[in-house]
């Protein structure tokens, strides 16, 4: 693989195996500049980013925001509040406008599947998906790849599960579909009531005891619960929930030593993931966090230059 | 295609480089050389390994990936790909030697200059090419050549280098159609 | 005054052997030959094209009063015109409802001062379509109401339902079932299932169908009443539709176009033309709708015609609303999807277009093109292949997911009433 030419980043099932590894490498590459006591380098000098985010997001968009600057391109934040979005007023018709002051990439973060994909349709900027709604993100599932990488040198073969509300996660839908293409082995864990209908086919296995995948794992993602689940019927209490799918240190000791940790944040602690397992040495939370900015650089560098 | 350069010539070219180097520098206090990917970092330890051998004590060596700083990633139909930089010493204050294997334009060198001044404040930063071939873009010269070769500007020069190529060091003129 | 000449005609009962002249006076057909004569009649040659009974579809949005800017009864009509429509019935779930007879009374005023089809507007079952007081359906019964329907959703409340079809019985109307368990279907955008979970999107499950549909055939079998199910679109559905004919209860079923023609994979494209209620389902869903209009336990096809303006569905997924026009291309999904796939003859197809939807709400002088009969006629080719595009839709709307796909069945020309409305 010596060519990108990819000018958009809607979803990881477009990408082939050589181009997450392509810019699993490139990110490896731009961890370096991070790490330098001038992190800027000019590949990006003159493009101008936008993050246009109709839901609200602070991390996302920080990591995004301080990728692009380390890159030097030039950086607007837009964020829509959708409520307030007037009748006559699509997210075409805002997203027009934003190319309109001839910007070169848009960040996109929405609440509804597929808006990515109709900018991407109908407009000239490399369109870059920071998540839509439950479907996909996939900056999150390449720098959750990278880090596991880094700190295991591989994806194939690897045991990874994935615990929590997985029906309303683009974070559990990006990884399952990325890290089975690197060829890991995914089991997504919950109450039944949060896992989506028919995810076999889409290469998961499909546990709800989270004992049995802390056993067999190499590798555990956690997602946030929320609280609105329980007003919404998918379970009865966060508690019940804290007691039978969270993950505690004593939980912990039926697994692997090596047994990684991750959890893309915010984290309710106590519920999820006790305290301990989020500050423990097994966990990658913060590394994640790090190797975010490098993947977004790499992502942004590729796609801003693809022709 | 001609051979300008045989394994020997390369082998004396970095030995002289090296003495050079030296003395210009009077010595090693605080040199270091940086080689600019991909075959200026095979020189750049060839350069270093010849200096040990004259002092008996080793330099630092660093890696220089330039395409973030180049000035043609607009124009090139996409991007190069990006290989990690890997200087883990400091530069201030120090005396960096470049090494790449061909200057031409001079824009790799300027590349590469605005690189090593985001890394630190070099005392001074000097350049060590195995072959000029002229043409020059920018006011930049090297110190040490190791072979001035006149050339046409469609002409190609190809550097081979053992460690790279998997054949005898070389250096040869092509033309370019 | 009207004379069709070389037509075959093809009624639900078979179509005849040579090309025949069908002579039309008031409105009526009064004489159907070969090589009939008649002096000073406008005639109309067609050449040995297919002429059937006009279509009736029996669920269509026109959107007036209220909507005006998504369909007029005027562009409505239009749009049904062009494709072979002659009957329409319009659902009440207008800006205001169509609840009362001043409404019922304007929807049939405004059909006949546009004349080119025949207007039915459908009464609501509730006021306000609340779903809570009955409406006065005596009333809109005698001023033009054939049926009622709280459609666009369910009469929720059991115990309403109930009530609403022992009433309905005895006024003669008959009611349409929009089935959809809204605790069910929640914010469900698209049919819950493999691509539901593959796409992120929120699923309305096959079940928020059926239990209604359920229910309602246990309240008409209990009660002895008719009901008729909207846009049926599940297999489970058909399996429950059909066991209760075997049962003997009075139910009939409609089917809509794209569900015989779309599946939910579609919903990959993230086109807003492809959301609609019910969503579209699975293959297996498609199939089986498939295999109850040939079987018979869906009874007819109807359009669920449902423009929304271009602003709307330029909405993202979630918030564009449901529906998609359907009027214009009925006829030739039929023949694409169903008659070349060997699922329906034509005459079944005309069937399932026209004599059928006639007799679900008892109009005995149309679906069949015989002497005597209302002179509403649709000419068509049925092997002609055309594109499918925006501009060339007769509605106001243009919200088709069929826009750029080859069909094939071009309606040519349609008379409604004895006068040509369409050619």
């Amino acid at each position: 693989m010596s060519e990108w030419t990819k000018r958009h980043l809607l979803d990881v099932e477009e990408l082939s195996k050589e181009e997450i590894e392509m810019v699993l490498d490139t990110a490896r590459s731009f961890k370096e500049v991070s790490s330098r006591d001038v992190k800027k380098v000019p590949a990006l000098r003159g493009k101008t980013v936008v993050m246009l985010f109709f839901e609200p997001s602070t991390r996302t968009r920080t990591s995004f925001e301080l990728a692009a600057k380390r890159l030097s391109a030039d950086t607007i934040n837009i964020a829509v509040n959708t409520s307030s979005l007037s009748k006559g007023e699509t997210i075409l018709d805002t997203a027009r406008n934003v190319e309109a002051m001839n910007v070169d990439a848009i960040v996109v973060r929405h609440a509804t599947p597929g808006v990515p994909q109709i900018f991407a349709h109908n407009l000239k900027s490399s369109i870059i998906n920071a998540g839509d709604g439950c479907r996909s993100h996939p900056t999150q599932a390449l720098l959750d790849m990278f880090t596991i990488k880094e700190k295991l040198g591989r994806l194939e073969g690897l045991k990874v599960g994935i615990v929590g509300d997985i029906l309303h996660s683009r974070v559990a839908r990006s990884n399952l579909m990325g890290l089975t293409k690197m060829g890991a082995e995914v089991t997504v864990c919950g109450p039944s009531t949060l896992i989506p209908v028919e995810i076999e086919k889409l290469g998961a296995k499909v546990s709800y005891d989270v004992d049995k995948v802390i056993k067999q794992s190499d590798v555990m993602i956690l997602l946030r619960i929320q609280k609105e689940r329980q007003k919404d019927h998918f379970l009865p209490s966060i508690r019940e929930y804290a007691i039978e799918f969270g993950v505690t240190t004593e939980r912990l000791k039926q697994g692997k030593k090596e047994l990684l940790i991750m959890h893309p944040g915010p984290m309710n602690r106590g519920v999820e993931i006790s305290s301990d397992v989020a500050d423990g040495e097994q966990s990658l939370i913060l590394e994640q966090v790090t190797n975010g900015v490098a993947v977004r650089m790499a992502v942004l560098y590729l796609v801003l230059g693809a022709k | 295609m001609t051979k300008i350069m045989d394994s020997d010539l390369v082998r004396r070219a970095i030995i002289r480089i090296a003495h050079e180097i030296l003395e210009k520098n009077k010595g090693i206090a605080q040199l270091c050389i940086i080689g600019i990917r991909t075959r200026g970092v095979i020189l750049a330890a060839r350069i270093a390994k010849a200096i040990k051998e004259i002092e008996g004590q080793a330099v630092p060596v660093g890696i220089l990936d330039i395409n973030l700083y180049r000035d043609d990633l607009t124009l090139v139909g996409s991007q190069p790909i990006i290989r990690e930089t890997l200087i883990d010493f400091d530069l201030n204050e120090q005396k960096v030697v470049l090494v790449d294997d061909v200057l031409f334009t001079g824009r790799t060198i300027r590349a590469a200059l605005d690189a090593i001044m985001d890394f630190g404040r070099p005392s001074s930063i000097q350049l060590a090419a195995l072959v000029d071939r002229g043409h020059r873009e920018l006011p930049i010269r090297a110190d040490y050549v190791g072979k001035n070769i006149p050339t046409a500007l469609k002409q190609n020069v190809k550097v081979v280098l053992s460690e790279s190529d998997n054949e005898e060091d070389a250096v040869y003129l092509e033309e370019n159609k | 005054m009207l004379l069709i000449k070389n037509a075959k005609i093809v009624n639900a009962d078979g179509v005849s052997d040579k090309l025949q002249d069908i002579l039309i006076e008031d409105g009526k057909i009064v004489k159907i030959g070969v090589n009939l004569k008649a002096d000073g009649y406008q005639s109309i040659d067609v050449a040995g094209k297919y002429a059937s009974p006009g279509f009736i579809d029996l669920h269509a949005h026109f959107r007036q009063p209220g909507h005006e800017y998504k369909e007029t009864i005027e562009t409505g009509s239009k749009a049904a015109a062009k494709g072979g429509y002659t009957t329409v019935f319009c659902m009440p779930n207008t800006k205001p409802p169509i609840d009362n007879i001043a409404l019922v009374d304007f929807v049939i005023r405004e059909g006949k001062r546009v004349g080119l089809v025949n207007v039915y507007p459908i009464g609501a079952v509730t006021k306000g379509q609340q779903d809570e007081e009955l409406t006065d359906m005596f009333e809109m019964h005698k001023t033009g109401c054939l049926m009622l329907s709280d459609d666009g959703k369910s009469v929720n409340n059991s115990q309403v339902m109930r009530m609403a079809l022992q009433y309905s019985q005895m006024v003669g109307v008959l009611i349409s079932e929009h089935c959809e368990d809204q605790l069910l279907s929640k914010s469900g955008v698209m049919n819950e299932g493999y691509f539901s979970t593959l796409l992120g999107m929120k699923g309305d499950p096959v079940v928020s169908e059926t239990t209604i549909i359920s229910r309602d055939i246990e309240l008409a079998y209990y009660l002895g009443c008719r009901i008729h199910f909207a846009h049926v679109s599940t297999k489970r559905s058909v399996e429950l539709i059909r066991r209760a004919k075997v049962d003997g209860v009075k139910v009939s079923a409609e089917a809509c176009p794209h569900h015989f023609s779309l599946s939910d994979k579609e919903i990959k494209s993230f086109n807003t033309h492809f959301k609609v209620k019910p969503p579209l389902r699975s293959e297996v869903d498609v199939e089986a709708v498939k295999t109850g209009l040939k079987d018979g336990t869906i009874d007819c096809i109807a359009t669920d015609h449902a423009p929304h303006s271009q602003e709307e569905k330029e909405l993202d997924f979630d918030q564009a609303p449901s529906g998609m026009v359907g009027l214009e291309t009925a006829f030739a999904l039929g023949v694409t999807e169903l008659v070349s796939k060997g699922v329906l003859t034509l005459t079944q197809l005309i069937d399932k277009m026209s004599a059928s939807p006639a007799r679900i709400v008892g109009l005995d002088k149309k679906g069949k093109i015989a002497e005597g009969m209302d002179a509403d006629i649709t000419i068509f080719d049925a092997d002609k292949e055309w594109e499918v595009i925006a501009k060339d839709f007769a509605s106001k709307s243009k919200n088709s997911p069929f826009i750029g796909k080859k069909l094939k069945g071009l309606v040519i020309a349609t008379i409604c009433n004895g006068k040509q409305t369409y050619a």
